[in-house]
């Protein structure tokens, strides 16, 4: 039993991988952690990940990326399918799932690809990697093209009660895009990705989703359109959620204006507006989840001329600090946004709680810290990150996973 | 104006690198003209004797590699090559590597020409050496603008207050953006003209797909190159409806207004965006263009190497 004592807003005591209660605690246990000062959370979980491995273990393997996380105090973490070798079957996820056991980190979940070699042609063996494990599908990275496909898998996947994650964006419209498009793209000379293609597969889903039933879930929304597209569709009781990552709840475009590497990504950094109207959407929970889209290169491909690096920027050590620099979004909801609700998307029992009975996933916030970014310190493989040497205030100061005491 | 009294002039200058027109203020790009033309009428001195420019051209060029070329030596300074076809980029170096090796070798400039937009930017952090953008992507080729600069007030004794036109595709024209920012830095009405295709509407300058009224109000009429592979990805329907409606024809060079001039950054689809009569027509100052590129490139050495010694 550990008894955490003097954290906000209650104490915690917990017996082996479970929370036995909450409360003013005054019994004994073996062990009790002094966390004065500090928030104590339900385990953060980061729903959208890039772990690389199998296939391209020299930009992250799921060992260095779970220490990422823990570092980064989340207890849990889903990946994408797109690693070296497409996780498009049921091998895939008992892969991801032996690994993320034997590194002994953070809970590693698998996203399953929704089509074979995330080809957008034929759906992959949805139901042999929900029983593996598999939590929702995604050909996140490679946006579904195919409405008939995008359809189908929507039907299909109810079968398993999963959710399908979709990266929206009208490839067609987008094609050797370097950053947004808009006035400072102009200015640079670079190619734009305009809100429009994103917004318009966003209508695409919304409109199969209430055509099938099924539950379609926004990856990393970034335009202010999408948001209302989001916003309109759950009015209208469509099952869509979506998500936000926290780069484009922080930066705009006009960070690209000398054409740094550490500010591409796909979508792109948007303009002030979007950044507003993104930052509102969590805060009202039309986006329900802040997830971090961590992306690992390796130096020698970030460190290229803007139109050859590839898109992404890692994550998992910085998301807590920039969320809760955001003034505008409430600490509750924020927290919310990544714990509770991803564990509701997911389908992922006993997480994101800290009723008891729930798994002893936990993460103790120190509100006041403060500290500068430092990509030479992070535990995962990537260095590339647009908030280097950036100040900022709050960070995990410890974090236990299924009764486990990591740091 | 003896060489001492021009290199304290240049003094004023403080970048270390020349990557665009947008970093510089109105007074410098004053200050590269007079330095061209107080060079051209400079004999005989050799300032940057025993300096090195490598010319860094990843994509092909003839004017500008060569314009380079006869400005460093006309300086004294000793030209290198490098160029795709010779150079390890090929064989897949990265351009942080390239940076590097050039460096290990020792040279005071280098002028790189690359497709990427930013190239210029992302060397320059790499090296010691001084960078000149040689044209980077869609982005921009200072030299060209500055040279234009140089042709104007040459041939038409001022810049400010003339209204002038860009023409053509400007989307994907270094040129085009280069010589706006320069000529909003001096307070110019600058146009931009062409198919609502080529045109990006977030520019800050007026829009116009009106080229024949453009013509009426302009003093300064700079057509741009049109790549003909816009065409396969359907910016426009055909070269003969571009011809139409943007080409400078015979027809339109006579309704030129009076002592209106026409510029080309080359090299030019003759028959396409300029008809041989207006590209030859007295008009024109095509060949002046070329000319000058080497007097201001001459100028921008001699000012970068005052800031880098």
């Amino acid at each position: 039993m550990i008894l955490l004592k003097n954290c906000k807003p209650f104490d915690v005591l917990i017996d082996g991988g479970t929370i036995r209660k909450t409360g003013r605690i005054s019994e004994k246990a073996e062990e009790t952690m002094d966390a004065e000062g500090l928030i104590v959370v339900p385990g953060l979980i980061d729903m959208h990940v890039h772990f690389r491995e199998p296939g391209r273990e020299d930009k992250e393997t799921i060992a260095t990326g779970s220490a990422a996380a823990i570092a980064g105090g989340f207890t849990s973490v889903a990946v994408m399918a797109n690693s070296g070798r497409v996780c498009d079957d049921a091998v895939g996820v008992v892969y991801v799932n032996a690994k993320s056991k034997e590194a002994g980190g953070a809970n590693v979940y698998a996203v399953g690809a929704v089509s074979k070699g995330l080809k957008g042609e034929e759906l992959a063996e949805l139901g042999k990697m929900a029983e593996a494990g598999a939590v929702a599908f995604s050909d996140d990275g490679m946006p579904i093209l195919n409405s008939e496909l995008m359809r189908r898998a929507l039907e299909y996947s109810q079968m398993f009660g999963k959710p399908i994650l979709s990266h929206c964006e009208d490839a067609t419209l987008t094609k050797g895009f370097v950053m947004n498009e808009g006035p400072i793209s102009a200015r640079l000379g670079l190619r734009g990705y305009p809100n429009a293609a994103e917004a318009i597969m966003a209508a695409r889903d919304c409109a199969l989703a209430a055509l099938t039933g099924g539950h379609v879930h926004i990856c990393h929304v970034s335009a202010k359109e999408t948001v209302e597209i989001v916003r309109q569709a759950k009015k209208q009781g469509i099952r869509v959620t979506a998500e936000a990552a926290p780069h484009h709840l922080m930066l705009t475009d006009e960070t690209l204006a000398d054409y740094e590497s550490k500010y591409k990504m796909n979508p792109p950094l948007r303009t002030r507006d979007d950044v507003d109207a993104v930052v509102a959407a969590v805060a009202d929970g039309t986006v329900d989840v802040i997830a971090s889209d961590h992306a690992p290169h390796t130096a020698e491909e970030k460190e290229q001329e803007l139109a050859a690096c590839p898109n992404g920027v890692i994550g998992l050590e910085t998301s807590l600090g920039v969320v809760l620099s955001i003034k505008k979004i409430p600490f509750d909801r924020a927290i919310d946004a990544m714990t509770a609700a991803p564990a509701r998307i997911l389908g992922l029992r006993g997480k994101g709680s800290l009723k008891a009975g729930s798994d002893a996933d936990l993460t103790l916030i120190d509100p006041k810290a403060s500290w500068t970014v430092d990509p030479a310190a992070f535990k995962s493989k990537g260095r590339c990150t647009p908030y280097e040497k950036m100040k900022l205030t709050g960070r995990a100061a410890h974090v236990i996973v299924g009764g486990r005491v990591c740091f | 104006m003896a060489l001492d009294a021009l290199l304290k002039r240049c003094r004023a200058w403080k970048h270390r690198h020349l990557l665009g027109t947008k970093d510089l203020s109105r007074d410098e790009i004053s200050l590269v003209l007079d330095v061209a033309e107080e060079l051209s009428a400079l004999k005989g001195a050799e300032p940057l004797k025993g300096k090195r420019l490598f010319n860094f051209f990843v994509e092909p060029s003839t004017r500008t590699k060569t314009s380079f070329a006869l400005a460093a030596r006309r300086l004294g300074a000793e030209v290198v090559d490098f160029s795709p076809s010779n150079s390890s980029l090929t064989k897949g170096e990265s351009l942080k590597d390239t940076a590097r090796t050039i460096e290990s070798m020792g040279v005071a400039f280098t002028a790189i020409r690359h497709s990427a937009s930013g190239a210029p930017a992302f060397l320059s952090r790499l090296v010691q050496s001084a960078v000149i953008s040689a044209g980077d992507g869609t982005n921009e080729h200072p030299t060209q603008a500055l040279l234009d600069l140089y042709t104007i007030k040459q041939r038409l004794g001022r810049i400010s207050g003339l209204k002038v036109a860009l023409v053509g595709d400007i989307t994907h024209s270094r040129v085009a953006r280069s010589n706006l920012w320069a000529l909003k830095k001096l307070g110019n009405d600058v146009t931009l003209v062409g198919p609502s295709t080529l045109v990006p509407k977030d520019l800050d300058a007026t829009l116009s797909t009106d080229f024949d009224q453009a013509l009426r109000r302009n003093d300064v009429v700079m057509m741009l190159r049109l790549q003909l592979e816009r065409q396969q990805a359907g910016l426009f329907p055909s070269t003969t409806e571009y011809v139409r409606f943007f080409g400078l024809t015979r027809e339109r060079l006579a309704t030129l207004r009076d002592g209106a001039i026409i510029m080309h950054p080359g090299p030019m689809n003759r028959g396409l965006e300029i008809s041989g009569e207006a590209a030859d027509s007295d008009r024109s100052v095509i060949l002046n263009q070329v000319t000058n590129g080497v007097a201001v490139r001459a100028a921008v050495l001699l000012l970068l190497s005052q800031v880098n010694a």
